[in-house]
């Protein structure tokens, strides 16, 4: 059973990555990235993670991929032109990620200690999650917030038209 | 029951996914010619090295790896806020947003 549904949502993983690459229009690419982290919530919890499954589904396939699919619509963007890109992604680009994957898979292949996961394993519940987090990660978790709240404030910042100046300031300065 | 129904999955194969995933977010990176497409490849990758952190949090029985993952959740919903709060503004000022012609900073 786990492995049937290891290589179903693997699949799915996989076939959701690539539909991201070879989608030319935005908003696919976004949908299938949502593929991708639902599918990686399932994988969580067969590994026994059930809190990281629901906060995968939660923040990301939730609240950030809405993020996404909301700029993707309002700045309305259309197809993305195909040009070849630059010659040093080219060159130096592609065989630097098949060297980087060969590496990390001869390196996992060669590994001898990593064990089996099956269904059995039990889950890893939030309490045992929150016992750490809460005593003693406990000051990390609260510099987590003040970053959340410094983002907040800098998407705010960002966005806003003019950042106070004049309408035409920011256009004759940023987009000279 | 059949064998398949019992069966144990190695965390090698969980291992291999992730890097299959993180080597697709790096190409997404490469070839993608849209800012909000390259943007969803970083977070294909910080996705990719999340499974790898569960994985190793399951290999060794350790919350703090699923810890880590929790974090790097938070961060890079801060980080989603920012980024596409800077591709407004940048699609304000530019009117585009091909990676190609945002090439102020260019050499």
């Amino acid at each position: 059973m786990h492995l049937i549904l290891f290589f179903l949502f693997a699949g799915f993983c996989l076939a959701g990555a690539i539909n991201l690459l070879v989608q030319s229009h935005p908003i696919n690419s976004a949908l299938s990235l949502i593929v991708v982290m639902t599918s990686l919530a399932v994988l969580y919890l067969l590994l026994g993670a059930e809190f990281l499954a629901a906060a995968q589904i939660i923040v990301y396939a939730g609240a950030v991929m809405v993020l996404f699919t909301f700029v993707v619509m309002l700045l309305n963007a259309g197809r993305e032109e195909r040009t070849m890109g630059s010659r040093v992604a080219r060159a130096v680009g592609f065989p630097a990620v098949v060297v980087l994957f060969a590496i990390a898979a001869t390196v996992i292949l060669n590994t001898r200690q990593m064990g089996v996961a099956a269904l059995s394993d039990g889950i890893t519940t939030v309490d045992d999650l929150s016992r750490v987090l809460f005593h003693e990660l406990l000051l990390p978790f609260e510099v987590t917030s003040v970053l959340i709240l410094i983002a907040i404030l800098g998407a705010v910042a960002l966005a806003r038209h003019g950042h106070g100046e004049p309408d035409g300031e920011s256009e004759r300065t940023v987009g000279k | 029951m059949s064998s398949l129904f019992s069966q144990e999955v190695p965390l090698i194969f969980y291992l291999l996914l992730s890097a299959a995933l993180f080597a697709l977010g790096i190409v997404g990176f490469l070839i993608k010619r849209n800012l909000i497409t390259v943007f969803m490849s970083i977070e294909l990758m910080l996705n990719a090295v999340n499974l790898s952190f569960v994985t190793f949090a399951h290999q060794w029985h350790q919350v703090r790896g699923q810890i880590f993952v929790f974090f790097v959740m938070m961060v890079a919903a801060a980080e989603a806020a920012v980024g596409l709060a800077i591709i407004i503004a940048v699609f304000r000022a530019r009117a585009t947003l091909a990676v190609d012609r945002i090439d102020l900073m260019k050499l």
